[in-house]
């Protein structure tokens, strides 16, 4: 038998007898014949752990060796606490089920309600789900609450800035949910909010309006005005946002959202090549019950003792089947006790300083990179975080295969010339000089 | 597990000035970058926070402490036996946690050009292939997030299949009354309607009550095989050509396919579209609620529908494989801004190879043996509605003697003071006392017939002393959390206690 199964040959032949049957295949004696394998899978055989071990180094030997990255696009390099890493690995959290038995999963049910409790915070709304699976699938849901709030109105407008990836999953929802989406143009770099005036009074049938914060070029966007112009049409303000850039930014509360979305990969989580990271969901009182997923809910047991249950599961596909709010079961769950041990270890001020560090790196690189010459920002009057967008003269897939080659991922390319780029308390300043030595060369 | 509740929340222990970090210094002088760069603007005041949110201030320590603490007071399959049906709760090998933190792949850039990732797209290309080898299909995409988001991938398939075709009437999925409740969720959000076919007494499909619901509005019928009560859809082939005759196409829940490993395949009994769980059948940890994973399979002609983008093996001019990322015209969009859960896909990868072709095939049958052993030792005391061999699970309506009014939740909640976590209670929704046990085949025979005498004994308690099972839990850490209270007054934060 295989390390993993325990049954000796003896006692298979005894759970057999018990069983009524004379061998293994005796219990298939159900299955019609001609749906039998009649010949082992063509995979190859078992291996050791040593095996393993040897295949896994030697597919990641296959990959280039980076060590600097100044890619984002949603997704950020940031450090990654050992106390994070190691607590995720407690098998009391990894090797759990969801927790539907409250007596033996308040420690699940605890660090949902903290990660609920840390993400209001941060966005300054009301409620939290116990998330959802990536920041582009909670953009979709959270267009879906806007058209279920909505009732009849089946239409959504969503900001030519808002992150190419995110939009292309909420246009794949929208057009199998029957929901029109029409993009708002957008005006040197940010969305253009007269049009997006024209657009509520040309339809008014609008159920949510989707903007970017900081947006697809890292600019950090003025939505002043923008909540009372969206709710005078009766429709929701949704905002898909950077978690960690919320502890210095303007909240989506502050700037009057109804729903707070996107991805908290940037609350630490390792980049891994996409995944698993973190959908976060979050709204306003009067949103709840609009809620897909999971929610935790604090009360008492019979000792008196404060406790946490999953709650409000009226609204869940286990109980209310095809009229749940949304079809969403298993989330990101233990992604929520990754980023509540992040937040809990760094705090405001950490999440600040951080935010800060990948601020004066970015200007640094901006500055040092155009100081070279031949390359610009492509929206100069517009302020950014840590992340913005450079027009470049020369060849970016050529500059970005070069930089590779010196283990350094500089950017993702943007349209037919331009690199966005970015950066996090990650890189020194010699990363940002090797970086620009390369650009040097290839201006020559 | 702990006995005692560990009773702070992280915001209990915060002090205001302690700190658990340290950030790297990056030697930038903001004055010492090269004359003549361009400078960007200033972020005005009112774009920035002008309160700090109000998050935990901790040194590491008390961090550490505080959630190890919590994680005492949880049962997973690493303390104890699991056998939570429909959810294969089956050991998670620990060298598979190895791999998918693996460093060189953790730092990995997910827009990283495909040149430069080749490993990691061979990864995800050689798990796509196994899977479709296991599964009897033509081509896996592993971009689904987690169960349900691949049914809603795989309905979405089969909409851009029918629409490609120009039949665009077709807007009902019929799926069995005994479904989970995310097949019918999942038609939903695909813009579906969802039409019940009814079970016969025997738990399978009626072919009778089904034949009558196919016509050319049909687009797909959703099934598990063997379904929630772990019964073998012996009319499956019968089932297929029905479905396919009225031009519809067959979707297999991969929930339930843990018992088909080693003995057959899905596309073998005639299904077209089918997603899999990696978080049951291929060990990955559940993690109190996901991260999972639900790759979608498709029969050969359905690829160009499978979602964006694709990893597709091309020959490189060596002769060497090269990977490519494939986005296709006719693909139903995309549904995650990445490839997925990159490292749960490593996890399930790491476990095929580590069980192999030997391995595997012994999955099922001994996943099989394990249900059916416990059945059988248990039907004298307890409920069985449905004879003959069940599969990986099976279901029983509650104890055969309920003159003391022990209900299911009762002998559910009386296992956690034994030590086991409960099986799944009230569902399937077939019966009223549905209490679902799925061992898995990692589960010792000691460790079943620990489980087979303390079910025995809540049985003898119930008819003996049935008010000590009725107040069960008593040894838990918490016993009784009022969910009504917290429904009709939530307090979902903090801030709200």
């Amino acid at each position: 038998m295989h390390r993993y199964f325990p049954h000796t040959q003896q006692e298979i032949a005894e759970m057999l007898q018990r069983c009524g049957v004379s061998d293994l295949r005796g219990l298939y004696s159900d299955v019609p014949d001609e749906l039998l394998l009649k010949a082992p899978y063509d995979l190859p055989s078992e291996k050791s752990e040593k095996e393993v071990r040897d295949y896994f180094g030697a597919l990641a030997a296959k990959n280039r060796h980076v060590d600097v990255c100044f890619a984002g696009g949603g997704f950020y390099d940031h450090y990654v606490p050992a106390a994070a890493q190691s607590l995720i690995g407690r098998s009391e959290f990894l090797t759990a089920y969801t927790p539907y038995q409250p007596e033996i999963s308040q420690g699940t049910l605890q660090y949902i309600f903290e990660y609920q409790t840390m993400m209001c915070r941060l966005t300054g709304m009301q409620v939290s789900n116990a998330s959802m699976y990536d920041g582009a699938t909670a953009t979709a849901e959270a267009m879906m609450m806007a058209v279920a709030a909505g009732r009849k109105r089946r239409r959504v407008l969503v900001s030519a800035t808002l992150n190419e990836a995110v939009r292309a999953v909420v246009d794949t929802y929208a057009r199998y949910h029957g929901v029109t989406v029409h993009t708002v143009d957008e005006a040197d770099g940010v969305m253009s909010v007269s049009r997006l005036g024209e657009m509520l009074d040309e339809f008014g049938d609008v159920a949510g309006v989707i903007v970017a914060q900081p947006n697809r070029y890292g600019i950090i966007e003025d939505f002043s005005g923008v909540a009372d112009m969206i709710h005078a049409r009766k429709a929701l303000m949704i905002m898909n946002c950077v978690a960690a850039d919320l502890a210095t930014l303007r909240t989506p509360g502050e700037w009057g959202a109804d729903i707070a979305c996107g991805d908290a990969q940037s609350l630490g989580i390792p980049l891994s090549f996409g995944g698993p990271y973190l959908g976060y969901l979050c709204a306003t009182q009067a949103l709840m019950r609009k809620m897909p997923g999971r929610i935790v809910g604090a009360t008492v047991d019979s000792g008196g003792r404060r406790s946490f249950v999953l709650t409000l599961q009226a609204r869940e596909q286990h109980i209310r089947r095809d009229k749940a709010t949304s079809n969403i079961c298993s989330n990101q769950g233990l992604m929520t006790l990754y980023v509540s041990v992040y937040m809990s270890l760094l705090g405001a001020a950490g999440l600040r300083e951080i935010a800060w560090k990948g601020h004066q790196c970015a200007l640094y690189l901006l500055e040092s990179i155009t100081a070279a010459g031949g390359c610009r920002l492509k929206y100069p009057s517009r302020p950014f975080l840590n992340e913005f967008l450079l027009e470049m003269d020369c060849d970016v897939d050529s500059f970005i295969s070069r930089s590779l080659e010196a283990g350094i991922l500089p950017g993702i390319k943007t349209g037919h010339n331009c690199l966005l780029m970015a950066a996090t308390e990650m890189q020194t300043r010699e990363d940002v000089d090797r970086l620009v030595e390369i650009y040097k060369s290839m201006a020559r | 597990m702990n006995r005692e509740i560990y009773g702070k929340l992280v915001f209990e222990l915060s002090r205001p000035g302690r700190r658990g970090y340290r950030l790297p210094d990056n030697h930038i002088d903001p004055c010492a970058a090269p004359q003549g760069g361009e400078k960007a603007p200033e972020i005005p005041a009112s774009l920035l926070r002008q309160t700090p949110p109000d998050l935990p201030e901790c040194d590491e320590l008390t961090v550490v402490r505080h959630y190890n603490n919590m994680s005492t007071n949880n049962f997973g399959v690493d303390t104890g036996f699991y056998p939570l049906g429909s959810c294969t709760m089956k050991y998670n090998p620990k060298i598979n946690e190895e791999m998918a933190g693996h460093k060189l792949f953790a730092s990995v850039h997910p827009s990283t050009p495909e040149t430069s990732v080749q490993g990691c797209l061979e990864m995800y290309h050689t798990l796509q292939a196994a899977l479709s080898e296991i599964g009897g299909m033509a081509e896996f995409t592993l971009n689904p997030f987690a169960g349900a988001h691949g049914e809603l991938t795989g309905l979405m398939v089969i909409r851009a299949y029918h629409d490609s075709r120009g039949d665009s009437g077709r807007c009902k999925v019929i799926v069995p009354d005994s479904a989970h409740g995310t097949n019918p969720a999942s038609a939903a959000v695909a813009g579906l309607e969802v039409v019940e076919v009814k079970s016969r007494p025997d738990g399978t499909v009626d072919v009778d009550d089904l034949r009558p619901l196919l016509d050319n509005t049909v687009a797909a019928v959703m099934m598990t095989n063997p379904n929630t009560l772990g019964i073998f859809e012996k009319n499956i082939p019968e089932i297929a050509r029905m479905v396919h005759e009225a031009g519809a196409l067959m979707y297999y829940d991969g929930a339930n396919l843990n018992p088909m490993l080693g003995m057959a395949r899905p596309g073998d009994m005639g299904f077209d579209v089918m997603h899999i769980n990696l978080h049951k059948t291929f060990s990955t940890p559940h993690g109190g609620g996901g991260p999972g994973s639900g790759p979608v399979g498709v029969r050969a002609g359905l690829e160009p529908f499978l979602p964006n983008p694709r990893v597709i093996k091309t020959d490189g001019a060596d002769g060497k494989p090269v990977y490519k990322l494939s986005v296709a015209p006719d693909a139903l969009g995309s549904v995650s801004a990445t490839l997925g859960n990159f490292a749960v896909q490593a996890r399930a990868l790491s476990y095929i190879l580590s069980l192999g072709r030997e391995g595997l095939m012994e999955v099922g049958p001994l996943a099989t043996l394990n249900a059916n052993y416990v059945k059988e030792s248990l039907r004298d005391d307890y409920l069985l509605p449905i004879e003959g061999v069940c599969k990986h699970e099976f279901v029983f309506d509650g104890l055969r003697d309920k003159s003391e009014h022990v209900t299911t939740l009762h002998v559910a909640k009386r296992l956690l003071d034994h030590g086991y976590h409960a099986p799944t209670i009230y569902f399937p929704l077939l019966f009223h006392e549905s209490l679902m046990i799925e061992p898995t085949e990692t589960e010792s025979k000691e460790t079943l017939d620990g489980f087979i005498a303390v079910m025995h004994d809540i049985a003898r308690e119930a008819r003996e002393t049935p008010d000590l099972v009725k107040s069960a839990p008593h040894n838990t850490p918490v016993t009784h959390p009022d969910d009504t209270a917290a429904a009709l007054h939530p307090v979902v934060t903090f801030d709200q206690l």
